[in-house]
């Protein structure tokens, strides 16, 4: 489990091909205008807090020591919700069994509309985690899946390596 | 993407300050600022400080530099900052396993052959071609390979004799250097495509020295030269062609010696510029419903490679479709 991190969380709710080549280092080349954005976005805002590398594995965008513990996670957009969500369930999840830090509560920012979300790890979650997890670790041993067109593809980073 | 690529075409210096590059001439001083620069050929003699060095290398921005001949001398290529060794190995594998090479180097001449023959069908030139390429099913080595690409190559230059006008006769291939003004042109060109492949491949994380038509052996980015054959036709050589026939190219533009014939300075900035046109041309892809450059096509083909070793999708060379 210790090894996978949170963008391989975040891309399995997006796109498994996308999941696979991230985790096989087949990175794009950051000429992707979106890639950009992003990077900027992370650059400026809640400057005066700081990230948070955990282990060399889990990135958090910030930390507020109050109790609970919360941990928040910068976001563009609201389109890829769910993905954030376990993102952050993941960071929550992972302080809990890896630090024995189990009073967190997770903080979705949404960037673009000012809005705040609050994230809960119950064990329900936890459940779903585990499954998400092992279903991972599978995915990136075996071959690369195939990419499937949808909607959001025209947006990412790999759209062109996928289809030309 | 508005980055651009610069031409130097004559002497200068490339000044640094802060994050913007200079180039001083006699004419003075030019901005290049650097976030517009996506990769540049110098072709003058260039003074060059290592302060613009780092700044490339930091931006990743990759310098193509050609001699007083217009041959390719080297690049300066940024260090990779996408490495990745899953790439690297089954990019070696393909090389190490002979059939899987021979498929490769087969698709390599196959593509170059069939936008060869969308030139020739442009000018309604009958030719050979076509069976000259079926031979490819029986050549069992690379060198058989390579010599079927060799035969489709120097037919094909044959035909240049019936698109271009009297005084750019062919008379044979001729290079280092090249005597008489067609074979000029094809080797400025073709060094010109060499390194437009190699910024791209730059922009991938392919290793550009493991090749699989032309040996990896062979000391210079060999992976450039096998994707190069895709597009030469249908860049390099329709640059050619237009140019000519158009008569925007002349005698006037070369100068000519005993046994040289090499492009002036105004013959080279008409050629720079037109093939620059061309790689800046658009078009709809059919497969990404996008209009897409000429430039980004050889990008393209590069996926399509990385796609082709990782097992996800068999290369299909790019062929012309219109």
């Amino acid at each position: 489990m210790k090894s996978i991190n949170g963008t391989q969380i975040n891309y399995y709710f997006i796109c498994k091909t996308k999941l696979w080549l991230f985790s096989h280092n087949i990175q794009m080349e950051q000429e992707s205008d979106n890639v950009s954005l992003g990077k900027q976005l992370h650059e400026t805002s809640y400057k005066k807090e700081k990230e948070f590398l955990i282990d060399n594995l889990i990135n958090v965008d910030f930390i507020k020591n109050k109790d609970p513990i919360e941990i928040h996670e910068v976001k563009k957009t609201q389109s890829m919700e769910i993905s954030h969500e376990y993102q952050l369930l993941y960071y929550m999840y992972y302080l809990k069994k890896e630090k024995d830090i189990s009073n967190t509560v997770g903080y979705l920012n949404y960037q673009n509309i000012r809005k705040q979300i609050e994230i809960e790890l119950t064990e329900e979650k936890e459940e779903e985690l585990e499954t998400v997890l092992n279903d991972i670790k599978s995915i990136v041993d075996s071959d690369v899946p195939s990419p499937k067109k949808s909607r959001i593809c025209r947006k990412c980073a790999y759209f062109e390596f996928c289809f030309a | 993407m508005s980055k651009k690529n610069y031409y130097l075409l004559s002497e200068g210096i490339l000044k640094r300050k802060e994050n913007t590059i200079y180039f001083v001439n006699e004419k003075g001083s030019k901005p290049l600022p650097i976030n517009k620069i996506y990769s540049m050929y110098a072709y003058g003699q260039i003074t060059i400080s290592s302060q613009v060095i780092s700044l490339f290398a930091k931006e990743g921005i990759p310098i193509h530099f050609f001699n007083y001949y217009g041959y390719y001398n080297g690049s300066f290529y940024p260090r990779e900052s996408l490495l990745s060794g899953d790439l690297l190995i089954k990019q070696a594998e393909h090389n190490i396993d002979f059939s899987k090479r021979l498929k490769l180097a087969k698709l390599f001449v196959e593509g170059a052959a069939k936008n060869i023959l969308k030139v020739l069908a442009y000018y309604k030139i009958e030719n050979n071609i076509k069976n000259t390429l079926t031979e490819l099913n029986e050549s069992s080595k690379i060198t058989e390979v390579m010599n079927v690409e060799g035969r489709i190559r120097a037919e094909y230059y044959q035909y240049f004799d019936d698109i271009l006008p009297d005084e750019f006769k062919m008379e044979g291939r001729s290079r280092q250097p090249p005597t008489n003004m067609i074979n000029s042109l094809i080797s400025f060109g073709n060094s010109m495509m060499y390194a437009s492949v190699i910024t791209e491949l730059y922009n991938t994380q392919l290793n550009p020295t493991i090749s699989y038509l032309h040996e990896p052996a062979e000391r210079r980015f060999s992976l450039a030269l096998d994707l190069s054959e895709i597009f030469k036709p249908i860049i390099v050589d329709r640059v050619i062609f237009y140019l000519v026939n158009k008569k925007m190219i002349t005698e006037k533009d070369f100068n000519q010696d005993l046994n040289c014939c090499l492009l002036n300075d105004k013959g080279r900035a008409t050629f720079v510029k037109e093939y620059n046109k061309r790689l800046e041309t658009t078009i709809k892809h059919k497969d990404l419903g996008r209009k897409v450059s000429y430039q980004r096509l050889i990008r393209l083909e590069a996926y399509k490679l990385k796609k082709h070793v990782f097992g996800m999708k068999e290369y299909d060379p790019f062929v012309i479709w219109w």
